[in-house]
């Protein structure tokens, strides 16, 4: 090997804590699997080496454009940390749940985001809100309380069977039975119907103007991919569709929480709900995580967009999912009704239209998505 | 010929290649470290995009058996791995006579032969093998579990008869279209692909390995026009599949070009949503790029 070529373990490893702070998967078994595929390329083939690690360190679509950038900045222009393409937002905008009263989001913002935040002003929330007395509240015991939500969805019945009930003869355990006490018809062993936890899907709009109530609802979608990790999807939509379901696994609120601020690119963005949904339906949604499922949407409807496409994608959405569910930080407010232009688009196809202003509200929420 | 006897990935593009099958640079690495490293490929991509073909080529060119296992909900491993013949075996314990040795007859019961081989017993007894895993989605995550023990190991193990092992490690090919996640555990073990649409130029020599008979100026069509119904933002953007099958569907009728009257009545070979019909349908000018 030529004396400028590094180790390529060295190289590697540090190829892979880059690529892990960048948010893939590349785990200390995928970075032995690499070395292994180095050792049958040609090391020196810059092409090579680049499809032998993405193939062993990616794990997902969301990988492939992170690896890039990392491989780029490792590989090619050699430099020693790589950059975050993104700007990385500060945690505690997150971890925070805000005073409403500050209205500042640490991002320079349009004109019009900041005309859509006035709308939903400081004084008129602060009458509905009491986010503002739980951040002032001891930040364990906001956690806790948003934690002990158990947003569960209720079961659906499965084609995969088990033993018990009446319903079908279990050939296997009735012949073993026989089989044992020399071929006598014994006791007929049964089958019946497993059940399982609904899907449940959160779509989470992210934008200026739903900024007041995006960490608590963040919060709750925490707690709900606590309960069920494995059939709990978040996501974040403002300017685009972002998927926060891997970082709200981590246990700890404020780690996922942080972890999911540094995942979405377009906090306190503008709404796109239309796309952010046609984006969701087109990649995730037709192909299966919203058959079936219970969808909640968290959105005060100010769309930015074509209302049209957002009244025709929840059309679509409706069509796919079990039920489909609304939550309005607005809604608990007098006087309210659905006049928004996103918000009018999407009433005919919702099944609940709910609050989620308070905690109340989210254990409201709660209760429905368990009765869904 | 023996999987490991693929030189470098351009051999394994090569060997494709002869048979039908055109990857890119990446599909070609990763099929070549797939079988040199024994590790199953792991492949996701839109529908159509020719995953489920890229095992059955491996096949052909590894002079392999093709073991295909379709995932549905609620398979288990009665229908992946194996299954008991019970009917045979109570027959067998019937036609003992009453002095035949008990111990003898219990451990008769459970042979080999009284086993029904499903897909990936099949494999891993027949090797060389390819066993194409399709639609893993589709299984519930339950049956992910069972899968483990022959993606590690290339064996089976059955209580009553012990560990099947293959004495060529099979290529596995797992392909998936992202309905839900798979478990990481899974995952771990494969190598990840991601399997893009083609670009032009590939789509065009693809779509004339298959459809060898049509027209070169109807392919080249077919495939522009392909092209712009894939940014046209329909529900379902046609797949290499449906540029196939719509040059078959006019090159069948004939066609040497793609004019709007062709177009139109064929057009379900390439879009299989109402919707997408009828806005397509309103727009065929610009379809044609006229």
């Amino acid at each position: 090997m030529p004396p400028d070529v590094p180790d390529p373990v060295v190289t590697m490893t540090g190829f892979a804590r880059a690529l892990r702070a960048n948010g893939v998967a590349a785990d200390a078994t995928r970075l032995a699997t690499a070395l292994e595929a180095l050792r049958h390329v040609d090391p020196l083939d810059a092409g090579q080496v680049y499809w032998a690690g993405r193939v062993t360190l990616c794990a997902e679509p969301d990988d492939l454009p992170r690896y890039d950038a990392v491989f780029d900045a490792w590989f090619r222009g050699r430099q020693p940390e790589p950059p975050d393409r993104r700007p990385v937002q500060p945690p505690g905008q997150v971890v925070q749940l805000r005073p409403v009263s500050s209205a500042g989001t640490g991002r320079p913002t349009s004109a019009m985001e900041q005309e859509l935040r006035t709308a939903a002003s400081d004084t008129e929330v602060l009458r509905h809100r009491d986010v503002t007395e739980l951040s002032q509240a001891d930040r364990d015991e906001i956690n806790a309380l948003i934690a002990l939500l158990t947003p569960r969805v209720a079961m659906r019945s499965t084609r995969r069977r088990r033993p018990g009930g009446r319903e079908w003869i279990d050939v296997s355990r009735t012949v073993r039975a026989m089989l044992r006490d020399g071929g006598e018809p014994a006791t007929l062993a049964r089958l019946r119907r497993r059940v399982k936890a609904r899907r449940l899907v959160l779509l989470i709009d992210v934008s200026g103007s739903m900024s007041p109530y995006a960490d608590v609802l963040l919060r709750f979608a925490h707690a709900a991919v606590r309960v069920a990790p494995r059939t709990t999807e978040a996501f974040t939509v403002s300017t685009r569709l972002t998927r926060v379901t891997r970082q709200l696994r981590l246990r700890d609120p404020q780690e996922a929480l942080a972890a999911a601020g540094n995942a979405i690119p377009d906090w306190s963005g503008g709404t796109r709900l239309g796309e952010g949904l046609q984006a969701f339906l087109d990649i995730w949604g037709r192909r299966g995580t919203a058959r079936q499922a219970v969808v909640v949407i968290a959105s005060d409807g100010w769309e930015r967009g074509d209302a049209a496409q957002l009244g025709e994608q929840m059309a679509r959405l409706a069509r796919l999912a079990h039920r489909v569910i609304w939550v309005n930080p607005h809604r608990g407010k007098d006087g309210f009704a659905p006049v928004t232009v996103g918000m009018s688009a999407a009433l005919p196809y919702l099944d609940e239209l709910l609050a989620g202003h308070t905690l109340d509200a989210l254990h409201t929420l709660a209760d429905v998505i368990a009765h869904a | 010929m023996q999987s490991n006897e693929f030189a470098d990935p351009a051999a394994v593009s090569d060997a494709l290649d002869a048979a039908g099958y055109l990857p890119d640079t990446g599909l070609a690495t990763a099929a070549f470290l797939a079988m040199r490293m024994h590790r199953p490929l792991f492949l996701e991509g839109d529908p159509g995009v020719g995953k489920t073909a890229l095992g059955q080529a491996l096949a052909t060119v590894t002079r392999a058996t093709l073991v295909r296992l379709q995932c549905y909900e609620g398979i288990d491993a009665s229908q992946a791995l194996y299954d008991w013949d019970f009917p045979r075996q109570i027959l067998h314990l019937r036609a003992a006579s009453e002095n035949d040795d008990r111990t003898a007859l219990e451990a008769s019961l459970y042979d080999r032969r009284f086993l029904i081989a499903r897909p990936i017993l099949q494999a891993v007894e027949q090797s060389p093998s390819v066993l194409l895993i399709d639609e893993i989605d589709r299984a519930d995550d339950e049956f992910e579990a069972f899968l483990l023990e022959v993606l590690a190991d290339n064996a089976v193990t059955i209580p009553e008869l012990g560990t099947i092992t293959a004495a060529t490690p099979p290529v596995v090919v797992i392909t998936s279209n992202r309905t839900r996640e798979v478990h990481d555990a899974l995952k771990r073990r494969c190598l990840y692909h991601w399997v893009p649409h083609p670009d032009f130029v590939r789509e065009v020599a693809i779509v004339r390995r298959r459809v060898p008979l049509a027209a070169a100026e109807l392919v080249q069509d077919v495939a522009a026009a392909v092209a712009r119904l894939r940014d046209a933002n329909l529900l379902k953007p046609p797949g290499i599949a449906e540029t196939i099958d719509w040059t078959q569907a006019l090159h069948v009728l004939g066609a040497t070009r793609l004019d709007p009257a062709t177009a139109e009545a064929t057009l379900g070979a390439a879009l299989k949503y109402r919707e997408d019909l009828v806005r397509v349908q309103r727009d065929l000018a610009s379809l044609l790029g006229g």
